[in-house]
């Protein structure tokens, strides 16, 4: 179970974390700078188990992964939004956060208690008592995500054993 | 069968590839910048494994080069080590990455090209499918010379016509940027085509794919033709034998269909690439920075038709302009040609080739409060410097109207 965080749409990868803070690759310091221009509060109060709820496109702007790093870093188990920037996507799965894709998240409010089945692709909002059905990761996706991302997955496999 | 990236797919798998399948695909070329490439290395060295194939990995120096600062100047020292110790041979630092990568041959109709740079979709005008990844599947893909793709669904972008003087593809982008918006071809593919685009050279063809982006798409794609050959020839080390291919009977998600000939010139404004407006709407506005530069639109054909509005003339007093070559080739010739004569003359700074002032670490920094006027693909806020700070896009010809003026000017009544 976690609290949701909720964020706008079109979040770019400078407001997640700005440029200047990325001449480190510490995930902890990374972190403590999540949301720190947009939501000061946040790198504080964040949880580990909670949820980032967001609008379209989150993520997008520049290919550096420091951005899903931070908030792997935070402790956020999960981010759910209608669609996501194709580099951050990827980034994020390949570090081994996952990410869901539901049209219906901007009804999730700010506060609301839910659960997360990666693998079935279910959100459940224990406080509005509503279930919803996205499209679950794929296979290989969830190879990734289990492994703790690609680096570590590859560090086990090989990468035609993604496929397999 | 299919669409371009269907076709491209296809042939690289061996077997029919359809929008929405996720296959494993061999790459070309993995490319990286000094930007890039340390987190690629931190995941090369946790996996552990040996690099599959050293000529794979291109890594170019040009988003802070040479060093504006004692950490750049570590991370470069740092990458350098990386590359002795690898015996890494496709080692650069003449210009833009993209740029080069083009230059140096390491793009060709059909090919697979992975960068971990967003911009890594342009070479998607010579029918190449490139794009952007992160940092951590470059280091694993030196190790496996592998990428998976999710195919995606393509929309087709028809163009029709041909634009007026003082307009060029660039203002053609910015138009389709607006129309779209930001996330108008998220996981999409883009297909450029059209009389409009048949009759484009090349240089103009790359500011559709290098933008691509810009609107959330994986590539941005053109058919490879005649005049693609031409350029590789006459512009790259690309040899043949070329791979010709077209979409057949392709099925698209979305057709979006514009004639050009009625546009005018287009600008970007602060704070997104989508807010844009004709030109005239925000003529007048004051700017304190033009910069002429970037892999969108710093090629010789950009910077001969800034020089062919400057000659004779001197740039605003207090506009700061800078030029900055996409790479070391164009700098040559354009030196040969007498634009950059024309540049000096003209009062503007000339840097070295490569990012400059685009990502806003050196060669132009923008202060709170400043506006800048530039030739770049994105704006978003603090991209330049300053989050204070606001940016503008267009075309070359616009830029050098605004640097004579210091606003925002129209390129018409100069051409
Ligand atoms: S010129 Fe700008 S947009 Fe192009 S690769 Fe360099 S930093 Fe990126």
């Amino acid at each position: 179970m976690g609290r949701v965080w909720k964020f706008g749409e079109n979040l770019n990868t400078d407001e997640i974390i700005p440029a200047r803070f990325n001449i480190t690759i510490d995930e902890r310091e990374l972190a403590a700078k999540a949301f720190c221009e947009i939501r000061p509060d946040f790198a504080q109060q964040v949880q580990p188990g909670d949820v980032i709820v967001a609008g379209g496109n989150f993520g997008c702007g520049s290919s550096r992964e420091h951005a899903a790093v931070a908030i792997r870093g935070t402790g956020v188990k999960c981010i759910i939004a209608p669609s996501f920037a194709r580099i951050f996507f990827r980034n994020a799965i390949n570090i081994g956060l996952p990410i869901l894709e539901c049209p219906q998240a901007t009804e999730i409010e700010e506060g609301d208690e839910v659960e997360v089945d990666l693998s079935r692709g279910e959100i459940h909002n224990l406080t509005q008592g509503k279930v919803y059905h996205t499209n679950a990761l794929p296979d290989f996706v969830l190879k990734i995500v289990h492994a703790g991302g690609l680096v570590r997955f590859l560090r086990e496999h090989d990468i035609e054993e993604l496929m397999a | 069968m299919g669409t371009l990236v269907e076709e491209i797919f296809s042939r690289r798998a061996g077997r029919p590839v359809r929008a929405g399948e996720i296959v494993l695909l061999d790459v070309d070329y993995i490319m990286s910048h000094d930007n890039t490439t340390p987190l690629a290395i931190k995941a090369f060295r946790e996996i552990g494994k040996p690099v599959r194939n050293v000529d794979q990995i291109v890594i170019h120096f040009d988003h802070a080069y040479p060093a504006p600062n004692l950490l750049a100047a570590e991370n470069q020292q740092k990458i350098l080590r990386f590359i002795r110790e690898q015996g890494i041979r496709h080692f650069y630092h003449r210009g833009v990455c993209h740029q080069v990568m083009i230059e140096e041959g390491f793009v060709r109709p059909g090919g697979v090209v992975i960068g971990a740079d967003s911009h890594t979709v342009t070479y998607g005008a010579l029918g190449c499918f490139s794009t952007g990844l992160g940092s951590s599947e470059i280091g694993a893909a030196w190790i496996t010379g592998k990428c998976w793709f999710r195919t995606p669904e393509t929309i087709l972008i028809r163009l029709e016509g041909r634009t007026a003087p003082g307009v060029y593809s660039k203002d053609v982008m910015l138009y389709l940027a607006g129309l779209l918006g930001m996330d108008g071809a998220t996981y999409r593919a883009l297909e450029f085509e059209g009389s409009y685009i048949r009759n484009l050279p090349v240089h103009e063809r790359l500011v559709f794919s290098n933008m691509s982006v810009e609107l959330g798409a994986k590539c941005g794609l053109i058919a490879p033709d005649e005049v693609t050959i031409q350029y590789l020839m006459r512009e790259t080390r690309a040899r043949p034998p070329f791979d010709l291919f077209a979409a057949e009977h392709p099925r698209y998600e979305r057709v979006v269909e514009l004639d050009v000939s009625t546009l005018e010139p287009q600008v970007a404004c602060h704070p997104d690439v989508d807010q844009v407006k004709p030109l005239r709407e925000v003529e007048g506005l004051p700017i304190d920075e033009v910069y002429i530069g970037t892999c969108t639109n710093a090629r010789y054909e950009d910077l001969e038709i800034a020089a062919g509005i400057f000659r004779g003339k001197q740039v605003h007093r207090f506009t700061r302009v800078l030029v900055t070559p996409a790479s070391q080739t164009i700098y040559e010739k354009a030196m040969a040609n007498g634009l950059i004569e024309v540049f000096l003359q003209a009062g503007c700074t000339v840097n070295a080739p490569g990012c400059g002032a685009c990502l806003g670490r050196h060669g132009g920094v923008l202060a709170p409060g400043e506006r800048a006027f530039t030739t770049m693909n994105r704006n978003f806020i603090g991209r330049m410097g300053s989050p204070e700070a606001e940016i503008y896009l267009g075309s070359p010809a616009a830029a050098a109207a605004t640097a004579l003026e210091g606003c925002i000017a129209d390129p018409r009544k100069y051409l």
